[in-house]
């Protein structure tokens, strides 16, 4: 009993203050347009969703999606591109094509040596989105 | 490992990567769970809430696992498979063969005289995502059964067992804290099975249900490794043959999507009289 409690202090210790700077954690700017190149390397490497990206202006995809990264991290960027649900819309994204772009993503910030702490708290802040992209 | 079962997972081990081609193991990693003891996704000794195999909302998922259990004083084995379609609902069944060894001798069944019961298993996802559903507190939340079936029944009945068949009823809430890399479980288990049914179901101290707590906690290393323990209350209804909590402390490595290893350090307390049985448990999972 005593472990645990031990073991929820700590945890709760680090996740206080741990929120507004995940941006910093993660790096800077350059590092997620790194880290974006690459997931589109693992993307094409991917049958179940190379055909949608595919189809995509990759230099505007991936500028947006830099963009769109930067500001869930708290970043200072500015999304100018849809909200979730409007640019998914109609593309029948499935939760399979949902789990194989984020397995793309956790494969590219492995490679880019982002610690797996910091890669698991920018997935649970798009993990919910999901709500706005499958199936919409 | 019996050739039998060996043949029956190096099948499955080929089939998986066969099935591999196809619309299949669309889930992330580590995320269908390993198959716990009795057959169930989960971790070692404890259903979880996620429905086992690697299928997503959109697929149907299957494993084999393999699981032995090796303490002071005995061997357990476990052999099984289950389904998960639409990760919705799970479909078990196990095989488990506790060797007495040369407790056997003590208890006048004679050397290593083993006990077999087979166990079916189904479980219903009723809410929640445990992996998409970050924004919120709410866990996963699965219930399930487990029917088992003691192929000893006299034998069990000679040692104070009451039935040698039973019905265990749980509520499994699971939840991961990504941002905290956390996975926490709680489940609720409604049961009369003594040493989870290898002893038969209720005795002569208590023959009524009773509701037991179990928890796991781990730790997500990387998205392929996870390191935790776990903690499972049980009933104590046979007069003379004490029964008493089970602990592990667990490490889950998923190789890749078809494979997963579960290595743990289990704590079983007294079993069949001989107390203090630590051991290594180790459980292979093959499937997509």
């Amino acid at each position: 009993m005593k472990f645990l409690i031990i073991f929820f202090a700590i945890i709760l210790s680090r996740s206080s203050f741990a929120d507004s700077n995940l941006f910093n954690e993660f790096g800077d700017k350059e590092k997620i347009v790194k880290v974006v190149d690459d997931m589109f390397v693992f993307v094409f490497l991917d049958e179940r969703i190379k055909p949608t990206f595919e189809k995509l202006d990759l230099v505007k995809t991936k500028a947006n999606l830099v963009d769109f990264l930067c500001v869930t991290m708290n970043g200072p960027c500015t999304y100018s591109g849809q909200n979730m649900k409007r640019a998914h819309k109609g593309n029948e994204v499935t939760a399979t094509h949902f789990f194989a772009l984020t397995e793309a993503l956790q494969m590219s910030m492995e490679k880019n040596s982002i610690a797996q702490r910091v890669q698991n708290k920018l997935i649970a802040k798009l993990a919910p989105m999901s709500k706005d992209i499958i199936n919409k | 490992m019996t050739i039998k079962s060996f043949l029956f997972l190096t099948t499955f081990f080929y089939s998986s990567f066969a099935l591999a081609n196809y619309d299949v193991s669309g889930k992330l990693l580590l995320t269908g769970g390993a198959t716990q003891i009795e057959g169930a996704s989960g971790g070692g000794i404890t259903p979880w809430a996620f429905i086992g195999g690697n299928g997503t909302k959109e697929q149907v998922g299957a494993n084999a696992f393999y699981t032995s259990v090796i303490t002071s004083d005995y061997r357990l084995e476990s052999l099984g498979v289950l389904i998960g379609i639409y990760d919705r609902l799970e479909l078990s069944l196990a095989r488990q063969v506790f060797d007495t060894q040369e407790v056997g001798i003590l208890l006048g069944l004679g050397r290593s005289y083993k006990i077999k019961q087979n166990i079916l298993g189904l479980k219903i996802k009723i809410i929640g995502d445990a992996v998409l559903d970050q924004d919120s507190w709410l866990p996963q939340i699965s219930i399930g059964t487990f029917y088992k079936e003691n192929r000893q029944g006299a034998t069990i009945k000679s040692l104070g067992a009451r039935a040698d068949h039973g019905l265990d009823i749980y509520l499994s809430a699971t939840k991961i804290f990504l941002s905290e890399s956390i996975l926490a479980n709680i489940t609720l288990r409604s049961t009369k099975a003594n040493q989870m049914g290898i002893l038969g179901f209720g005795g002569n101290l208590n023959d009524s249900l009773e509701l037991q707590f179990e928890s796991s906690l781990a730790y997500l290393l990387t998205r392929k490794l996870a390191a935790g323990f776990e903690f499972r209350t049980k009933p104590d209804n046979l007069k003379g043959i004490k029964e008493e909590n089970w602990g592990d402390l667990f490490l889950a490595w998923a190789p890749t999507k078809n494979i997963s290893l579960v290595g743990s350090y289990a704590l079983l307390g007294t079993i069949a009289n001989k107390d203090n049985q630590t051991g290594y448990y180790t459980s292979l999972q093959i499937g997509f």
